[in-house]
């Protein structure tokens, strides 16, 4: 008999430690099923955040450097300018992307650094037990907004593909979610694309997961991937952002 | 010995850094330190080598943990308050066990404070500014040869301790021009570095470069690992000019270029028949206790000088340990302990029955 599903080799063969219903899993194999695809384990480095997944270098059979709560970037970029001819990748939530490490996202992007970034967006902070992202929603309860997130106090839920595309040196930007088979097998075409692009040169590529945090949005797992397919598509519109290939091939 | 040439401070630590096999160099501009990124800007494109000025020193240092986690020789340069923005780093790439040599150019502080020359960063980098109980290794150069000398013996002990190491100087030190003579052919050590992320090629399991260990007796075990290698490194590493101390009336320490000063301070107080002798540690950490230890009853008194207002004083203290006086005097602001009143005070207490 054939074997026609088995786990990626990039992945290694060890129990997640992430809640029940939580989407990094599927994740984390999108990862290691492109860097299979693409032949690359070998010459791969990737940089786990702070976290829920602060150790998903236990996770990748890929040689992994754990960074700083939102350094990934810079990070990578000191591998990716000593590795000039390996593939290097971040893997980053919302609160380690889009708040701590603002600065540094912005400007690897800025940079063009020619790294892959799956930055994963569910809205809350997961490992700190709930507290408001800088993705949270308007209205959203967290453990730091009680009565739910307002503007005049808490302000705005921040965009980050729209903010980054506005940039030259970011070469591919692409919002995906995991809600379903379908959106899945894209998030997967994407990280693929952005890794291929980072291989040719072509500049800095980001690939964004709409994501679930049941734990801590206090849902049940089908109820929670309702809520993100009713709230967070709603101001995180999927599709691309920003493709040099595309916008080439136009001219 | 080989080409002997006029250079600014500054220039000679990337120029060293260069001869040292450093190709690998992430800054942010500030005062008075910026002319290392400017002499690496433009070397680094002539070399091949990579050269980023970074959006910040937090982003800079994190680039040196990525650069060093591929194994690669690496620098940063700063100075006081940009070193602050640093220690997060710093304390990572420790517990990481990373080899990288950090510059500090020390201008006065705290705060914004000034851009002019200070010894007030001691605590910050000999005592740790980072979190957790870790140690970097320390030199404290006084002039620009010795500068040359040693930022090229940094990289050398970084790769050998897979430690940060840091080139303690005064602004004086990096501002000044004085001639140094550079040799024909650097010492420099090949160290392998199996632990490296450089991709796995497929032929070994991989490598993990992390600072975090959430089991207790894991992270103590990685702790008291790095306490032994600690030990080891003030077994081996600890470097120290004694100079005229034997039979001194007065021993005085200072590091730096204020060294410097008080090697005048001497010739005048002999010219008055008083013996003075200078303890200046080489190796701020580990510290030269035992030329304190061997010396403690020797002098009358001791005298630390420092441009801050007293910090390296706290350990010769403890080495000196209650067996004789220690007396301090320091300037701040930016200001220079003259060498008027350093004479005084060594005069106070040669005057000591």
């Amino acid at each position: 008999m054939s074997i026609v599903f088995d786990r990626p080799h990039a992945l290694a063969d060890k129990p997640l430690h992430y809640c029940p219903g939580c989407t990094h899993g599927i994740i984390h194999r999108l990862i290691a099923e492109v860097i299979d695809e693409l032949g690359i384990e070998g010459i791969t480095v990737g940089v786990s955040p702070v976290g829920c997944t602060y150790n998903n270098y236990e996770y990748f059979n890929c040689d992994m450097v754990q960074a700083a709560h939102g350094r990934a970037p810079a990070v990578a970029t000191g591998l990716r300018r000593s590795l000039p001819d390996n593939v290097v990748f971040t893997y980053q939530g919302d609160g380690d992307l889009a708040a701590i490490g603002t600065a540094e996202i912005v400007h690897a992007a800025t940079r063009g650094e020619r790294i892959t970034t799956v930055f994963v967006n569910n809205a809350i902070y997961g490992m700190t037990s709930g507290q408001m992202a800088p993705t949270s929603l308007i209205g959203q309860v967290t453990t730091t907004t009680p009565f739910g997130r307002k503007p005049e106090l808490h302000g705005y839920p921040v965009r980050v593909c729209e903010l980054l595309s506005t940039l030259e040196g970011a070469a591919y930007i692409e919002r995906t979610a995991v809600n379903n088979v379908k959106n899945i097998r894209k998030a997967k075409a994407a990280i693929k694309k952005a890794f291929e692009l980072q291989m040719s040169g072509a500049g800095f590529t980001l690939v964004e997961v709409l994501s679930t945090c049941p734990t801590n949005w206090g849902m049940n797992p089908v109820r929670s991937l309702e809520w993100l397919e009713k709230n967070m598509m709603e101001h995180y519109p999927l599709g691309v952002y920003k493709d040099v290939t595309a916008s080439a091939a136009a001219e | 010995m080989g080409e002997k040439l006029l250079m600014k401070g500054n220039e000679v630590i990337a120029e060293a850094a260069l001869r040292a096999g450093c190709r690998h160099y992430f800054g942010y501009p500030i005062t008075p330190q910026t002319e290392v990124a400017h002499y690496m800007s433009r070397k680094m494109e002539e070399l091949g080598g990579t050269f980023v000025q970074a959006e910040s020193e937090l982003a800079a240092i994190n680039m040196v943990y990525g650069a060093a986690s591929a194994g690669k020789r690496v620098m940063t340069s700063s100075s006081s308050p940009g070193i602050s923005l640093k220690q997060e780093g710093i304390s990572y790439s420790a517990c990481a066990e990373l080899p990288m040599v950090i510059v500090d150019i020390v201008r006065c502080g705290p705060g914004l404070g000034g851009i002019l020359p200070a010894q007030c960063d001691y605590f910050q980098i000999v005592k740790g500014g980072g979190h957790g109980d870790y140690n970097l290794i320390v030199f404290a150069p006084s002039s620009v040869q010795e500068l040359y000398e040693l930022v090229v013996h940094a990289f050398n002990v970084a790769d050998t301790y897979r430690n940060p190491v840091v080139i303690l100087g005064d602004g004086y030190l990096g501002q000044m021009m004085e001639a140094v003579e550079f040799r024909d052919t650097e010492p420099v050590e090949h160290i392998d570095k199996p632990w490296a992320t450089v991709g796995t090629h497929m032929k070994r399991e991989h490598n993990v470069i992390t600072s975090i260990y959430i089991e207790a007796d894991v992270l103590e075990a990685h702790n008291n690992r790095l306490q032994e290698k600690y030990r080891s490194i003030q077994k081996n590493e600890t470097m120290v000019e004694e100079y005229n101390c034997e039979g001194a009336d007065v021993i005085v320490t200072a590091y730096g270029t204020v060294a410097r000063i008080v090697k005048n301070v001497i010739k005048d107080a002999a010219s008055e028949g008083i013996k003075v002798g200078l303890i200046r540690p080489v190796t701020l950490w580990p510290f030269p206790s035992a030329s304190f230890v061997k010396y403690a009853d020797t002098p009358k008194g001791f005298l630390t000088v420092e441009m801050s207002a007293g910090q390296m004083v706290e350990d010769v203290r403890l080495a000196v340990n209650g067996r004789n006086s220690v007396e301090f005097y320091g300037r701040t602001g930016g200001n220079v302990p003259e060498q008027k009143v350093i004479l005084q005070k060594v005069r106070d207490i040669a005057s000591r029955v």
